[in-house]
This record gives structure tokens, sequence and C-alpha cells, in this order.
């Protein structure tokens, strides 16, 4: 690396234009790509898809792709955390589907059991965080790899799932709050509202950075480009309800998205445990001379996974109005696992953001939806998720190397 | 270099209290005898090198004092007072640092973010917060004058060897710690990487700290050490002044010395 002179001298107003870009081409160099081939890759298959089919991009389709990507965002959120740890969840498909069940059944009407939505979404969440606690305990105090924990998870909670659907086959939802999770859409009034708290939210939250740092007199970053991304998210949140608007409006199921991110993003990044996440996935002894308790972290991280299955076995169930034998099944777990590996989140711990899980989800469903937009077969879609995986996991195997290299 | 005593002999007796001392201090695993009575001491301001062969018992006597073993003879005094060390954090929290010879960094984690591991800053709901601890981390590095780290906001896994371990020593002394313990800080550098840690040994212990230096390179040792403890087979050889022995003698204590108790430490 450079042996420029010393700048870590405090008190200098703000990084030049100059000077972000320079150290942004030296991480590029490093092999520190960030998000920048994600985001090339989303506009490539965008383009690809809207030359083949000019439908790809209404809005009609627009609001589906929202919904349908919903649950397995929700789900790559926990897997993230898993992976930052540099563990494997194999079990949250089907704890997904134990959460679908359990809102299920305690919606049944006239039963003794009957709970209102909002308890039974809470009982389920509960009950698969607790699940992933177990299954996190198992990993941290006995040592057991959670490759293995959790696939004895796998195979455990979908006999569950198939025990307990068994005679009926499937379970209908008739409750309202429990459908409307999947299946509610704001006015356009409602849609534009919620855009604007979020971005004075977001505004607000960035200027306290700012003036915490000149408090300190520690460099700030670039004003011109904190301005500019903050216009940037601006603009495709207003860009997502004027479009949405078109149609059927905002989903609340996606704002439920955005909330999730920006609270686990906050989590990871903001505060002391996400900071001891990261620190165990890329050292855990050196993590736990520093004093930090590894085992706790292990069984929180697999109990945020569980959750955040929970959530998205909810959202699921209420896009079907009910749920049956597959839930949790078919392409659910790879679906979710690759979302957070494409959207850039390291197999091998301690590297990735939590919004890599929108930005994996957002690959595959765009991919998917396109494909069978164009009236491919699914063949075709597992062909080509299954190449995204690969590319996606050898970029992240390659920046690692080179990341190595730059340091010695 | 101000308080280390001149004594001529190699058995120096204590004017003043050690900051740290470890009495009879036994360890063993399983079968195997890694310390065996033994005893150490160090005091402010000086560096006390501590030197044997492999297997002589010196991490292990380390990982005692840092708390990640527990003792299984003897007694851990601290400013002369008896105190007792049951985890990393009971020896964190008197004072004492160890600076590993893997250094113990998170490579995916900056430097700031290394220097605070597990003691980060925070408000009441457990929000970090970062500009207290990266202007913290500029003082303490300046305050060390460590200036070839061109950004402390980039990942410790894109810097050199000597400046990983910069940051590690760094880490280390930023907390009011009395004593730092360095094992093997110049292993893996090169020659003007070895100088520049060197010379940050030196200096933590003229800003009045106790520093422990395990090292096998005993050029390195002679060029900053106070006094030397030599451990064989887990037992103590001796104590040295570095002015009043050469390289020789502490090379011929390392491999065939003598194993003995040495008299004058232990105050029984």
């Amino acid at each position: 690396m450079s042996s420029e002179p010393a700048t870590v001298e405090a008190a200098a107003p703000s990084y030049s234009l100059g000077a972000v870009a320079r150290r942004r081409f030296e991480a590029l160099k490093a092999g520190d790509v960030g998000t920048l081939p994600i985001i090339i890759g989303l506009i490539l298959i965008v383009a690809f898809f809207y030359s083949k089919n000019s439908n790809y991009l209404s809005a009609g389709n627009f609001t589906n792709l929202m919904t349908q990507m919903a649950g397995v965002t929700t789900i790559a959120i926990g897997v993230v955390f898993v992976l930052l740890l540099g563990e494997i969840d194999l079990s949250i498909a089907y704890v997904s589907g134990i959460a679908g069940i359990v809102v299920a059944e305690l919606q049944i009407p006239d039963s003794s059991w009957e709970v209102k939505g909002v308890v039974a979404i809470g009982i389920a969440v509960s009950i698969t965080a607790l699940i992933g606690g177990l299954q996190g305990s198992f990993v941290a105090f006995v040592g057991i790899p959670s490759f293995v924990v959790t696939l004895a998870g796998l195979l455990f909670w979908q006999g569950v799932i198939l025990y307990v659907i068994g005679d009926a086959g499937v379970i209908i939802i008739e409750d309202t709050t429990i459908n409307n999770v999947a299946n509610y859409f704001f006015t356009d009034k409602a849609g534009f509202a919620i855009a604007a708290v979020a971005v004075a939210l977001l505004a607000a939250a960035t200027l306290a950075g700012v003036v915490s740092r000149r408090r300190h007199g520690i460099r700030t970053d670039n004003l011109v480009l904190v301005i500019a991304k903050l216009a940037l998210i601006a603009g495709v949140l207003f860009g997502a309800v004027i479009w949405a608007n078109k149609e059927r409006g905002f989903p609340l199921a996606f704002l439920l998205v955005i909330i999730f991110l920006v609270f686990w993003t906050w989590v990871a990044e903001r505060t002391t445990f996400g900071r001891h996440v990261y620190a165990v996935g890329g050292n855990a002894e050196a993590a736990r001379r520093a004093g930090i308790n590894v085992k706790r972290i292990q069984v929180q991280v697999f109990m945020i996974s569980g959750l955040m299955a929970g959530f998205g076995g909810v959202i699921f169930a209420a896009r079907l109005n009910s749920v049956d034998l597959n839930a949790g099944g078919g392409t659910l777990l790879l679906d979710a696992i690759s979302a957070a590996v494409i959207g850039g989140t390291s197999l091998f711990g301690g590297r990735g953001r939590v919004i890599s899980a929108l930005m994996g989800a957002l690959v595959i469903s765009t991919v998917a939806n396109g494909i069978d937009l164009l009236g491919y077969s699914s063949a075709i879609k597992y062909m080509v998720t299954g190449l995204i995986l690969l590319a996606a996991v050898t970029l992240d195997a390659v920046s690692r190397r080179r990341l190595a290299q730059a340091g010695r | 270099m101000t308080s280390a005593p001149a004594e001529s002999t190699p058995i120096p007796t204590a004017p003043t209290t050690p900051t740290l001392e470890a009495r009879g201090v036994s360890k063993s695993f399983g079968s195997v005898d890694a310390l065996i009575d033994v005893d150490f001491e160090v005091r402010t301001g000086e560096v006390m090198a501590l030197v044997g062969d492999n297997g002589a018992g010196k991490s292990t006597l380390i990982k005692c004092i840092a708390g990640i073993h527990p003792l299984d003879g003897g007694e851990i005094l601290f400013d002369g007072q008896k105190t007792s060390i049951h985890g990393p954090k009971d020896a964190v929290k008197l004072g004492i640092e160890v600076v590993y010879q893997d250094l113990a960094l998170c490579d995916n984690l900056d430097v700031v973010q290394n220097m605070y591991l597990g003691r980060e800053v925070r408000d009441f709901i457990g929000r970090l917060k970062e500009a207290p601890m990266e202007a913290q981390t500029a003082d303490t590095l300046k305050s060390l004058r460590v200036t070839t780290i061109s950004s402390i906001r980039q990942q410790v896994a894109s810097l050199s060897g000597g400046q990983r371990q910069s940051v590690a020593i760094g880490r280390a002394v930023m907390w009011n710690s009395r004593v730092v313990i360095l094992d093997e800080p110049t292993a893996a550098l090169g020659v003007a990487q070895t100088e520049q840690v060197l010379a940050l040994v030196r200096r933590l212990a003229e800003q009045g700290l106790a520093v422990v230096l395990i090292s096998h390179n005993l050029h390195d040792i002679f060029e900053v050490a106070d006094r030397i403890t030599v451990l064989r087979l887990g037992r103590n050889v001796t104590i040295y002044d570095r002015r009043t022995t050469s390289q020789e003698t502490v090379v011929h204590a390392i491999t065939a010395g003598v194993p003995t108790k040495v008299a004058g430490i232990t105050a029984e």
C-alpha cells in the first residue's frame, strides 16, 4: 500500500471529490468491488428483458415483483447475519413454513385458541426466533457445525409441517389482518406520505452524523456526494411510489421489507452487537480475546435468522391466503441463501451488508419474473440463477484473494 | 529508562514494588508440566524481556497472567497486592494488556473498529459513537508517532505487517493500561519495520508503562530491554541486567541453563 505521510490528522473539513474518487479507485484495484457488479448486473438484466418484452417494466409487473420478492428478501436478511458470522442456516425455509402454520392455526375462526391477527403473527415469529436460538445453542455450546445442526432442523421442521397439515392438506387463512400483510396496497397519498417521511428521516440521520463528526473535528464525507446519495435514494423511493401508484399502489409488504432493511442495517452497522458480529465472523479468536462473548453472539444471530424466517413465512402465507404441504418447500431455501450471496455477502464470514439481501433478491426475482413473462420453462430459470450464483461467489473469492495480497 | 534497577549482579534485588509479579506459578496440561514454580516480575518504566527456547513456557506464563489459562498453583501480585485473575476481563481491569503473536486483529474491520473492539464507545441505547472513537484513535496513533497509516478508516487487511503491529500495540496502550505484554512483536517483520516497532516498544516504557517483551531475537532484546528473564523447560533460569551481560551468556542460559529458583524475588 501507499506510504504517504500521515493523513490521520483531525479537523479537516471534508474530503475533496478527487480524494473520494481516488480512494474508491484504490479500493476497487485492491479487490473491494462493493455493490458495483450487482448494479451493473441488474441494469443488464432489466435491459435484456425489457428489450424482449416491454411489459416487463409495466407498473402492474412492478408491483407484482415487489410483493413477489418481499418474502425472500425478509428471510435473506436473516441469512446475511448468519453468513456474516461465517455460519450457515439450512433450516430457514421450513422454519418460515412453521411460522405460516402457526399464524394459520391461531386464526382458525371459532377455535378455542383463536387470537387476533397481530397477536398470531407475534406468537409465530417468537416461536421461530426460539427455534433459531435453540439451533444456535447447539452450534455455540455443543460445538456442532451449523451445517449439520440446521440440516437436522431442515428435516425436522419439514416433518413437523407434514405432520400438522397432513390430513387437511391446507389451512385457509381468513383473518384480514394477516392477509393484508401481503395483499394491502397503500392509497396514492399514503404512498407519497410514506416516501416523504422516509426521506426526511434519512436526511435527519445523515445531518446528525455530519454534525457529530464536525464537532469531534473529524473529516466528513464529501458533502456534495452525501447530498447526491440522499437525492438518489429519494429519487428511487418516490419513483417506485409513482410507478406503483399507476397500478394497485405501494404494497405494505414492501414497506415492511424497507423497515426490516433499515432496522437491521442500523443494528449491523451502528450498534455494538453488529460490530461484534462482524468481529466474530472476521476472526473469532481475536473477538474472544477482546472480551466479546462469542457464544452469545452466535445464539443471538441464529435467533435473528429464525425471527426473519418467521416474518418471511407470514408474508408467504398471507400472499397465498393459506398454508399447505408445500410451505417452506421448493427453492425457497436456496433462493434466500443465494440472494444474500449474490448481493455480496461473503460465505467466508465477516464481509457483507444487510442491503445485499435486497440486492440479491432483486437479481433473483427480476430474472425469475422475466423468464416467467417470456414464457420460458423453470428449467431455464434454474440454470440462469445457478450461473449468476456461481459468478457472485467467484467474484467474492477473487476479491478476497486480491484484498489479502494488497496487505502484503 | 528511568526506574530500571542498575545492579550489576545478574540477580537484582527489589528496591521498589514491581507493578506485576508472579510468584511460584505452576501450570500443567494433562501430564505436561508447562510451568513449574515460576517467578516473574516487571516494573514501571522498564522493558522486561522474557526469553527461552520453544516450549520453555513463555506463552503459557503470559496466558496465565492474561487470564486465558487458570493457574494451577502460585499467585499473581499487582502493585504488591495479591489479585485473582479469572478471565481476560479481570486482567484488562487491572490494566494488563497483551499484544499476541498472531495479532488478534480482525482483518475485515478498519483501524478504528479494531482499536475499540470489545470496548466500543456507545450511548444509552447501544449506538456506537463513531466520531469520538475515530478522533481518539487518531490521537493515540499520533502520540505513538505511528505515521505510516494513510487512513484509519481502511481495513486492517490492507495494512503492512509493521502497521498491523502498530495498531495492535496502539490498541493495548489506549486504555490507561499499566502493563503491556508483547508476544513476538517483530517475528514476521522486515528490517525497517522491526526498527519501527522496537522504537515503539521503547517509547511505551518511556511513557511509564511496564513492558514485557517476548522474543526469540536476542538482537532485538539487547536493543530495547532493561532486564532479561530466562525460562527453560518451564522453570526459571535467572534474570540478567542487559547492560552487564552478553548475548553469549543469555544464549547459554536459554540452551543449557540450570533451572533454579531465583532467590530475591520470592519474598517468603
